[in-house]
C-alpha cells in the first residue's frame, strides 16, 4: 500500500555493494598493487634507516609513517575503486580543479625543501606536492573532454585538451619539474593516440618534444647537467647514478642479503627516486624482476580489459592511468639502469613519500573503478545481430 | 563521399501520408549513425590499445633485460681520483751497461686511516703506535676522534708491518698499493742516480717522481706508459763503480781528505764508465737538504760534476798540446824558465827552482808554471779562449742529470793577459773533474771532441777536430814521460803504460786571496798511453799526509797514489789485459821427456 502511496522503493541492482565489487573488480590487479605496497614497506625497512639515523628520528620513523600514509592510500583505493564511473569523472574534475589551483599557489605559498625546485607546500606534519594529485584528476578531465568530441555535435574535447596539457606542462617547466611535464604530456597522447591521433600528428608531437627538449636543455643549466651526465659514456662512480649502477652490479642476481646492503648509506635519494638500487642491492636481480612483472599485470592487464571496454570515456580515463602509473614506473627503473636521463621520479606504491602513495592510491583506485566489469551490450549485440 | 541524409525526403513524405512523426525518422537515423561511429572508434581503440600493450611490454622487458645484464657485470670500486687524470704508478727500471739492475721498483703498501668507519679509535692508535715507534699515540687518537675524515699515516710498510696492522682487525685502517722505488746497491751511484720521491698520491696507487741526477732529467721518459716499461741503460759498469768506490773511501782516508770524487771515462764514446763523489749518501734515504753553511759539503753535492774548483796543472798540457797545434813549438823547444815571471804586481814562481832553460816536455814533466805562462803568452788571450771552448770548458757539461747545468765553469770576467797566463797552468778558471774528464778525453783520443753521456752508446763519437793526431800521440807522450820520470811517478801501473799529470791548486778563500795549507789535488790520467781507452780523473780535497818528515799536499803524494790502486783495480775489469813481458820458465824440465 505504502508503495502504491509513495512510489516504488528504488529497485536495487540486485546484490549488495561488496559482493558486487568483488565480483566486477580486476582482483588481479587490485592483488599486484597490494603486492606492491608490501614490497614498498619491506625496502622501507632496509632503505630509510641511514635517512631517519641522519635526521636524528628512530631508526624506523620512516617506516612507520609509510605505514600509516600506505594504509591511508589503500583506503582511498578500496573506496575510490567502489565509484561508478560517473562519480569518478565527477569527483575527479573537482579535484582536479582543487590541485590546479594549489599548483598556481606554488610560487607564492610553496617550499623547494633546498632542492632546487619549488614543488611542495609544507604543512607541518608532511609535505604535499599538488602536482602528484595532478595527474590523475587531469588525466580523468582530458579523458572526458575527448570523450564528448567523439559524441555527434560534441565540442572540439580534443583540442581544449591539448590546451589544458600545454597550460599545465608549462606550469610545470616553470617550478621546473620536467619529469612531471614529460609524464603529463606523455599521458595525454597515449589518451589522443587511442581516441583515433592522425599518425601524422603523432610524428609531429613526437618532433615537438624533441624541439621542446633541446631548448630546455639549452636554457636551463638543471636540465642541461642532467642530460649531458647521462650522455656521457664514463660514469663517475661517486655520482648517484654511480652509486646505484654498483648496487644493482654488487647485489647480482640472488642480493647481497637483507640488511646487508652497503648503497643506502651513500644515496640521499635510495628511499624514494633510488629505492630499485636497494632492492636489486639487497634482494637482487629477482626482486628487481618481480617488481617489473607486477608493474606490467597492472598496465597490461587494465589496457586488456578496456580493449572491451565501449565507453570512450572509461576508455580513454583508463588507459590514461594505466600508461601513467607503469610510464612512472618505467622512467623510475629506466634511471637506475641510465637507459634513461637522471630524473627525479618516485616508484609508485614503492617509493617513500606521503603525496606520491596517496595520489598513486587515488589513481589506481579509479583505475580500478574504471576497470570493472560492466554490461558492455552484448546482449543487444545478439538480439540485434549486429555483427561487428 | 557519399552523404546520407538524417531525413530522406522518401521517406518522411511517406510518414508524412500516414501522419506519423517525421522527427522519428530523422532521430532514428541519429542514433544509427552515432552507434556506427562508436563502433568505429571503438575498433581503432582495440587496436591501439593492443599497439599500446605491446608498447608497454616490450619497455618494460628492456629495463628487466637492462638490470639483467648489469645484476651479471662486476662492480666497480669508488675511487678518489679525478676523472680523466689517472695516476700512473709504473716506473722504469735503470740499468747498468750490461744490463745490472741500478733503479726498481718494489710492490709495497702504503696506510691510510678512515676514522668515521673505526670502532675502536682508542686500541688502534694504541696499537699504532707500539708498532710504528715514531707515531705517537695520543696525536693518533686526536686524529681518530676528531673531524678528520682520511689521513695518511705511513707511505710505505714492510710485509711485517702490514700484517701487525692487519692483526689490530680496525676496518678503519686500510692499506693501498704502492710502488717504492729501491736501490738496491744502496749508496752506489747515488749521486748519478739521484732518487725518488711521491707525487701525487692516491688510494689505489702514488706517482713516483725522480727529485734528482738520471731519476729527474729522464723522469718523463721513465714514467711514459708509452715506452711499456723500457728499462733505461745507463753508460755505468756497476762493478766498476763498486771497485772504484771502495778504493776512493780508502784512498780518502788514508790522505785525510775531507772530499773525493773521481770520473773513468771512454776516451772514445765519452760514456761515463764510472763516477764518484764522497761523501756520498743512500738514495733509499735521501738525506735533507742543508739549511746552513756550504752546500758543498753535504753530502747530496755531487763534486765531480757540480764541484768547480781551480784544478791547476792539469790545464798545463792544453798550453802545451795548443802551441804544438799551432806551430809555436814543438816537444824539443826550448823554454826560458828563470824566475820569477813578474807582470805587473803579480808574480809566478814554479813548486822549486827548475833551472833557466827547460824543452817543452821537461815544462810538462816537471811542472813549470813559468814555462808554461811563457809559452801561453805566445799563443794568446783569444786563441786560448777558443780552445778551450773547443774542449767545452766554458759551459756547463751536457751530462744527462738534472745537477749539470748547475756546474757552471767559473771564469775570469776579462780575458786578460794575466788571465791568460794564469789559466795556463789551472788557475783563474774553475770547472768541474768531468769537465776536465772531456777534455782529456777529446785531447788524447787521437783530437777529436767527446762530449760526457751518461747513456750507454755503441760507437765512438765523432765530434768535430780539436788538435791533430801528431799532437794528441805527442801529448800522450809527455803525459807518460810525467808519470815515468816526472811529478806522478807513483802513478805508474805495471803494463797499462798510464800517462797523466798532476795538478795541486790551492783552495780559494771565500775573502778573496787563497789558503796556504789547503789544496785541491788532481791527477788525470789516460791508460794505456800509446793507444789510449779510458782517462781518469782524482780529485782530492784538502788531503794532507805526512811523508819523508814533510807534510804533503801535492797530489803527486795523494791523488797519484789513489788513482794508480783504483787503475790497478779496475783495468782487469774492463776486460784489458796488461802489457807485460811473459817470462818463459827458466830452470823447469818437462819429465815426459
Amino acid at each position: 500500500m505504502t508503495e502504491m502511496v509513495y512510489g516504488s522503493v528504488p529497485v536495487s541492482s540486485g546484490d549488495p555493494v561488496l559482493p558486487r565489487w568483488w565480483r566486477t573488480v580486476d582482483r588481479w590487479t587490485l592483488s599486484c598493487v597490494l603486492a606492491l605496497f608490501g614490497i614498498g614497506l619491506l625496502l622501507g625497512l632496509a632503505a630509510s634507516p641511514p635517512l631517519a639515523e641522519r635526521n636524528g628520528l628512530a631508526p624506523f620513523h620512516y617506516v612507520q609513517r609509510q605505514a600509516f600514509f600506505g594504509s591511508v592510500a589503500i583506503a582511498v583505493m578500496f573506496v575510490t575503486s567502489m565509484l561508478s564511473p560517473t562519480l569518478v569523472r565527477r569527483l575527479a574534475v573537482l579535484g582536479f580543479l582543487a590541485a590546479f589551483v594549489a599548483m598556481l599557489g606554488l610560487p607564492f605559498f610553496g617550499t623547494d625543501f633546498g632542492k632546487g625546485a619549488v614543488r611542495w607546500y609544507s604543512l607541518g606534519f608532511g609535505s604535499f606536492q599538488p602536482s602528484e594529485f595532478l595527474k590523475p584528476g587531469f588525466v580523468v578531465v582530458a579523458a572526458w573532454f575527448m570523450a564528448a568530441s567523439q559524441q555527434l555535435g560534441g565540442p572540439p574535447g580534443k583540442s581544449y585538451s591539448f590546451g589544458l596539457t600545454l597550460i599545465i606542462v608549462m606550469l610545470l617547466a616553470m617550478q621546473p619539474d620536467f619529469g612531471q611535464a614529460a609524464l603529463i604530456l606523455f599521458g595525454w597522447g597515449v589518451m589522443y593516440f587511442v581516441a583515433g591521433a592522425p599518425l601524422l600528428l603523432l610524428i609531429g608531437v613526437a618532433g615537438m618534444v624533441i624541439f621542446g627538449g633541446t631548448v630546455a636543455y639549452s636554457n636551463s643549466e638543471h636540465f642541461a647537467r642532467r642530460i649531458d651526465g647521462f650522455l656521457s659514456p664514463e660514469l663517475d662512480p661517486r655520482t648517484q647514478l654511480g652509486y646505484a649502477t654498483n648496487a644493482i652490479r654488487e647485489g647480482g642476481f640472488f642480493g647481497v642479503g637483507v640488511g646487508e646492503g652497503q648503497v643506502k648509506w651513500s644515496l640521499p635519494d635510495a628511499h624514494t627516486d633510488f629505492i630499485i638500487a636497494v632492492a636489486a642491492e639487497e634482494y637482487g636481480l629477482i626482486c628487481v624482476l618481480a617488481i617489473i612483472v607486477l608493474y606490467m599485470a597492472i598496465v597490461l592487464r587494465s589496457l586488456m580489459r578496456l580493449m572491451k571496454e565501449r565507453d570512450p570515456f572509461i576508455r580513454l580515463a583508463g588507459c590514461g592511468l594505466a600508461a601513467m602509473v607503469g610510464v612512472q614506473a618505467m622512467i623510475n627503473m629506466g634511471v637506475a639502469v641510465r637507459l634513461l636521463p637522471a630524473k627525479g621520479m618516485t616508484l609508485p606504491f614503492v617509493s617513500y613519500g606521503g603525496s606520491s602513495v596517496i595520489a598513486s592510491g587515488i589513481a589506481v583506485g579509479m583505475l580500478l573503478a574504471l576497470t570493472r566489469t560492466r554490461p558492455q551490450g552484448e546482449i543487444g549485440d545478439i538480439l540485434l545481430r549486429r555483427g561487428r | 563521399m557519399i552523404r546520407t541524409p538524417l531525413r530522406p525526403l522518401a521517406r518522411i513524405l511517406k510518414a508524412r501520408d500516414q501522419g506519423e512523426n517525421p522527427d522519428r525518422i530523422e532521430a532514428e537515423n541519429r542514433r544509427l549513425r552515432h552507434e556506427q561511429m562508436q563502433d568505429r572508434a571503438r575498433q581503432r581503440a582495440e587496436g591501439r590499445l593492443l599497439v599500446l600493450a605491446g608498447m608497454f611490454f616490450l619497455a618494460f622487458c628492456t629495463i628487466g633485460l637492462r638490470m639483467g645484464v648489469l645484476a651479471g657485470t662486476v662492480p666497480e670500486e669508488p675511487t678518489a681520483q679525478a676523472r680523466g687524470n689517472p695516476i700512473i704508478g709504473q716506473r722504469a727500471d735503470i740499468l747498468d751497461r750490461n744490463g745490472r739492475i741500478l733503479a726498481t721498483n718494489l710492490q709495497t703498501h702504503s696506510l691510510y686511516a678512515q676514522p668515521p668507519q673505526m670502532v675502536d679509535p682508542e686500541k688502534a692508535a694504541t696499537e699504532l703506535a707500539a708498532i710504528f715507534p715514531e707515531l705517537d699515540a695520543e696525536e693518533l687518537l686526536e686524529d681518530f676522534t676528531g673531524e678528520r675524515r682520511f689521513l695518511w699515516i705511513r707511505r710505505e710498510i714492510s710485509p711485517e708491518q702490514m700484517q701487525a696492522v692487519h692483526d689490530i682487525g680496525d676496518p678503519g685502517l686500510l692499506f693501498g698499493p704502492r710502488e717504492m722505488r729501491l736501490y738496491p746497491n744502496g749508496a752506489l751511484a747515488a749521486h748519478i742516480l739521484g732518487g725518488a720521491s711521491y707525487g701525487r698520491e692516491g688510494v689505489s696507487s702514488a706517482e713516483v717522481i725522480g727529485v734528482a741526477g738520471v731519476e729527474k732529467f729522464f723522469d718523463d721518459q721513465l714514467r711514459d706508459p708509452a715506452n711499456e716499461g723500457a728499462p733505461l741503460h745507463l753508460s755505468l759498469d756497476l762493478t766498476v763503480q763498486a771497485a772504484s768506490e771502495r778504493v776512493l773511501q780508502g784512498g780518502m782516508m788514508l790522505m785525510n781528505a775531507k772530499g773525493a770524487s773521481s770520473v773513468l771515462m771512454d776516451v772514445h764514446t765519452g760514456e761515463v764508465i764510472s763516477m764518484l763523489s764522497l761523501p756520498d749518501f743512500d738514495p733509499n734515504d735521501r738525506p735533507r737538504v742543508l739549511t746552513e753553511g756550504d752546500q758543498g759539503d753535504s753530502p747530496l753535492f755531487n763534486r765531480a760534476v757540480q764541484g768547480v774548483y781551480e784544478l791547476g796543472s792539469v790545464f798545463k798540457i792544453f798550453t802545451v798540446a795548443q802551441a804544438m797545434e799551432l806551430g809555436l813549438v814543438n816537444p824539443d823547444t826550448v823554454i826560458d824558465t828563470s824566475g820569477p815571471l813578474t807582470w805587473g804586481r803579480f808574480r809566478i814562481r814554479d813548486f822549486r827552482d827548475y833551472g833557466d832553460e827547460l824543452s817543452v816536455s821537461e815544462v810538462i814533466v816537471k811542472s813549470s808554471n813559468i814555462g808554461t805562462a811563457r809559452i801561453a803568452q805566445t799563443i794568446g788571450a783569444e786563441r786560448q779562449r777558443d780552445f778551450l771552448g773547443q774542449l767545452g770548458f766554458l759551459e756547463p757539461t751536457p751530462a744527462e742529470m738534472v745537477e749539470a747545468p748547475t756546474g757552471v765553469p767559473l771564469l775570469p770576467p776579462n780575458w786578460s793577459e794575466i788571465s791568460t797566463m794564469t789559466i795556463s797552468y789551472g788557475h783563474g778558471l774553475s770547472s768541474s773533474p768531468l769537465h776536465l774528464a772531456a777534455g782529456y778525453a777529446s785531447l788524447l783520443n787521437g783530437g777529436t771532441r767527446v762530449e760526457p753521456t751518461l747513456l750507454r752508446r755503441d760507437r765512438p763519437q765523432r765530434g768535430p777536430r780539436v788538435v791533430s793526431e801528431e799532437v794528441s800521440a805527442a801529448a800522450r807522450l809527455m803525459l807518460r814521460q810525467v808519470v815515468s820520470e816526472g811529478t806522478a811517478s807513483f802513478g805508474d801501473v805495471e803494463g797499462y803504460a798510464v800517462g797523466g799529470k798532476t795538478g795541486t791548486a790551492d783552495k780559494p778563500r771565500p775573502t778573496g786571496g787563497y789558503y796556504e795549507d789547503k789544496t785541491i789535488a788532481t791527477f788525470a790520467s789516460v791508460f794505456p798511453a800509446d793507444d789510449p781507452e779510458y782517462v781518469l780523473i782524482v780529485t782530492l780535497d784538502e788531503p794532507q799526509i805526512e811523508a819523508l818528515g814533510e807534510t804533503r799536499r801535492t797530489a803527486g803524494w795523494t791523488a797519484v797514489p789513489v788513482a794508480a790502486e783504483m787503475i790497478r783495480r779496475v783495468a782487469p775489469l774492463l776486460d784489458m789485459r796488461p802489457d807485460v813481458e811473459t817470462l818463459t820458465p827458466v830452470g823447469v824440465t818437462l819429465t815426459s821427456n
